[in-house]
């Protein structure tokens, strides 16, 4: 396959680099090329590589192998400084602000104008703070704190702070997930500005028409490696679709019928001050329900205030139809609802303890007596689970922190059936995890559901939720705005409701 | 498709500057609030013993405090940046003594101070690697260092002890003489705090040291170079605190290897006390040193009240616990206050 590239040299440009983290291949000889004056699009599913290969570009990670190169030189970037003061600026998926500063401080931290004497020039950070903000029209104080902003009010801070310096090359990591359509509108204005001026974009979006509608250039990446890097002209949706995914859609979500049941789950009214309001659902036996949504819109908040992590301010949770005591996990347990976190990392396991431990942490009931533990029944039942759901590992006990993150992920939902569950609650079950274990993943839930299980299955994957789910749930800043059946579920119908766009 | 109607009654139009007003008076006022408790306490005090604002009584008073206040200056600068350091206590022990060990030999004054503070600065630059290169937790290395220091301290002096009459008269006198009331020593104690302040306030490194404190992930990413920024504060925090001990040696003349002993816990009192949260990234060191003097101040107002001093330690520790109670308190507020207004500002998005 031939494509024309600019005669130039890129301004930024990977060879051949490698990443890992333990056991994980997170990139595998990925190139990329960004020339000025051109917006180049990274495609690749939840997983692929994109976030360590954009973390590469800024000096996060130093690549294992192959190179970084700056106007064709090689570089080594020692840190984000040094990527910044090479010109290049990168908006992150997650904001990561200072809560304890102003806005105009977070915007200029280490580069504040500065008057005589090396002294920062407070009045000068303020009012350019202020001329950014009518630059992309935003209506914020910049002496206000960070703390207490919203995710899209933090995601334009974060997109003023990467316009703040004259930025050669602009890295977007998914910038436009928490906006409204006309703040999208005016940070694409923005954007094509640049790029005129001669800057180099990457972008990435989840949203297909946002990269066709900016991009010149698209780079793919499946599972860690390079697919194709090729003009967007002449591709069309569905080419990239299937370079991202790279097989039948039927393999990656083995969908089994199930016969759906009585009503095992039941949120009424359910609010959290400020974080979501109003959110009333239904989960039935033998249902898998998608609650879909961008990141910030609350899913997770409710599924830890429904197995009672947090504590809500009103409505009520009823499993099986006995209803749960607010803010108490464990008579959660009982009642027969579990809850596989988002960041198996900090949440779900205990990164230093083996397998069988961890396993063992939902099972004390069963595997002690009188208060002593049966270290034997801890490991025949971890053992059980861990066979069941194949587990790849050495030796029981060995620490979770060397597995793969696919059977990371596994462990973590081993722990959980372990426990019986009537009523069980994933939130971003597959995110991270490489695509053949995401298909197990995939049909262990699907035969949970056909044993009689209420799956509530949150994920920000757009195809997992078309392939999944029986039901879909959309969220919206804190709000269910929208409720579809299985035959109205379409990538453009759950957008349109994650982004608040229906009226 | 079905969409879910979103029936959404607030009852109050939403005010989007109304938290954030409370948090700017919040940030502000902690350190007025330390300051107006420390007026009504010594006004109360004066009311009821006159004698208690005398010449010499404001004298003593601002003498005492100065020593705690210029290490608890330092120990602002590392707890800002989310870190703490437990040694200051024997550093400054070992800095007196090294000080005093000089001059007995007949060194000249100005070097002794210079001396103290290069021992204190040396401690600090030991305490910064460790802290920042060994990734290890500051409470436990600084514990470390607190024994290592106190255990090299008692090794040198021994059963030794230094005395003022061994001192030369002219740094005895500085430590006692002042204008009018105010003694050098606390003039001298002032002009280092409102450089530092200024430093914090006013230069990149100083405004770093914040970030890092408020976010060490966020510092990172924005290309704070961490390590030098908390080597800088360990490095400042030792030098004050070796300053601290040249200037304990003019005032009391007398040093031996207790000197110190326990101090590092009344110094993070008074930086707690002062408004610099235990978190990082927020206070200032000026109400580290407006807690010093509180703290300081109660020492002297007891007696003058005559409550019985036994009763000091407790109301030390009466006064951290609600210091603490407050921070917790104003910030469960501030948290309440801004995700209602953030709820208010959604919904009038919404309507």
């Amino acid at each position: 396959m031939t494509h024309p590239e600019p005669e130039t040299t890129p301004v930024l440009a990977l060879e051949g680099v490698s990443k890992s983290f333990g056991a994980v291949r997170a990139l595998r000889g990925v190139s990329l090329r960004l020339y000025a004056g051109e917006a180049h699009a990274l495609a690749g599913e939840n997983g692929a590589g994109k976030s360590t290969l954009i973390k590469a570009l800024a000096g996060v990670h130093r690549p294992d192998t192959g190179t970084v190169l700056l106007d064709g030189a090689p570089v080594e970037f020692h840190g984000p400084a040094d990527a910044r003061d090479a010109g290049v600026a990168v908006i992150y998926q997650e904001p990561t602000l200072f809560p304890d500063l102003s806005i105009a401080e977070n915007i200029f931290m280490g580069r504040q104008p500065r008057r005589s004497l090396g002294r920062v020039d407070h009045r000068a950070v303020k009012e350019a703070t202020a001329a950014l903000f009518a630059r992309l029209g935003v209506d914020l104080d910049p002496d206000q704190p960070a703390r207490g902003l919203s995710i899209a009010d933090q995601q334009l801070v974060e997109i003023a702070k990467a316009l703040s310096f004259d930025a050669r090359v602009l890295i977007m990591d998914e910038p436009t997930a928490a906006l409204t359509g006309s703040e999208v509108a005016r940070l694409f204005g923005v954007v094509t500005t640049l790029r005129e001026q001669g800057a180099a974009v990457l972008f990435i979006s989840h949203r297909l028409e946002e990269i066709f509608g900016l991009c010149q250039r698209v780079t793919t990446l499946r599972d860690g490696a390079w697919v194709a890097s090729e003009p967007l002209d002449g591709l069309t949706e569905d080419d990239l679709v299937r370079r991202m995914v790279g097989r039948d859609l039927d393999e990656l979500y083995p969908k089994q019928a199930a016969e759906i049941g009585e009503v095992a789950l039941s949120v009424r009214r359910l609010t959290r001050e400020g974080v979501f309001t109003d959110v009333s659902f239904e989960v039935r036996r033998g249902e898998i329900v998608g609650l879909a949504g961008l990141v910030g819109a609350g899913r997770s908040e409710v599924a830890r205030a429904v197995f009672g992590v947090d504590r809500f301010d009103g409505g009520e949770v009823e499993v099986l139809g006995r209803t749960l005591k607010p803010g108490a996990p464990s008579l959660a347990m009982h009642a027969g609802l579990a809850l596989v976190p988002e960041d198996r990392r900090a949440q779900g396991l205990v990164m230093d303890m083996s397998i069988e431990r961890n396993i063992g942490l939902t099972g004390f009931a069963d595997t002690s007596r009188a208060g002593l533990m049966n270290r034997r029944a801890e490991r025949s039942r971890s053992l059980d689970w861990s066979v069941k759901l194949q587990v790849k590992y050495a030796r029981l006990a060995d620490v979770v922190g060397t597995l793969s993150g696919g059977n990371q992920q596994k462990v973590v939902l081993a722990k959980w059936l372990a426990t019986g569950p009537q009523v069980l609650i994933v939130d971003e079950p597959t995110r991270g995890i490489d695509v053949g274990t995401k298909a197990e993943v995939h049909r262990l839930l699907s035969s949970l559901a056909a044993e009689g299980v209420a799956v509530l299955m949150i994920s920000s994957d757009l195809p997992e939720i078309l392939g999944m789910a029986d039901r879909v749930l959309v969220m919206h800043e804190g709000r269910v705005t929208a409720e579809l059946p299985r035959s109205e579920v379409t990538e453009e119908s759950v957008m349109a409701a994650a982004t608040g766009r229906v009226a | 498709m079905a969409v879910t109607a979103r029936p959404v009654h607030e009852d109050t139009v939403p005010e989007p500057t109304a938290g954030r007003r409370l948090l700017d008076k919040v940030f502000k006022v902690r350190e007025l609030a330390v300051a107006g408790v420390l007026v009504v306490m010594l006004l109360a005090t004066e009311l009821s013993n006159t004698e208690f604002l005398s010449e010499q009584g404001v004298k003593d008073l601002l003498l005492n405090a100065t020593i705690l206040a210029l290490v608890a200056t330092g120990q602002a600068v590392v707890v800002i940046t989310r870190n703490v350091d437990l040694s200051v206590g024997s550093v400054l022990g070992i800095s007196a003594f090294a000080a005093g060990n000089y001059l007995q030999g007949g060194g000249s004054s100005v070097l002794a101070v210079l001396y103290a503070v290069a021992v204190g600065a040396v401690f600090g630059v030991l305490n910064g690697a460790l802290v920042s290169l060994g990734k290890v937790p500051a409470l436990v290395v600084t514990l470390g260092t607190l024994y290592v220091v106190r255990g090299i301290d008692s090794i040198w002096v021994g059963s030794d002890q230094i005395v003022a009459a061994d001192l030369p008269d002219g740094f005895v006198d500085f430590g006692h003489d002042g204008l009018w009331v105010v003694p050098y020593l606390a003039l001298l104690a002032v002009a280092v705090l409102l450089c530092v302040g200024y430093y914090l306030r006013s230069y990149r490194s100083g405004r770093d040291m914040y970030a890092l404190g408020s976010s060490p992930e966020a510092a990172n990413l924005a290309g704070v170079p961490v390590r030098k920024r908390i080597m800088t504060a360990y490095v400042l925090c030792g030098a004050l605190a070796g300053l601290a001990g040249a200037l304990y040696l003019a005032r009391f003349g007398n040093v031996d290897s207790a000197t110190g002993n326990g101090y590092e816990l009344t110094v993070v009192s008074a930086v707690v006390v002062g408004g610099v949260a235990f978190t990082g990234g927020s206070g200032t060191v000026y109400g580290a040193a407006l807690g010093a003097l509180l703290l300081t101040s109660i020492n002297s107002v007891l007696p003058a009240i005559g409550v019985s001093s036994v009763w000091v330690t407790a109301i030390n520790g009466i006064l951290l616990l609600l210091a603490i109670a407050v921070d917790r308190i104003l910030a469960l507020r501030v948290a309440a206050v801004l995700r209602k207004q953030a709820a208010q500002m959604r919904s009038a998005r919404h309507a």
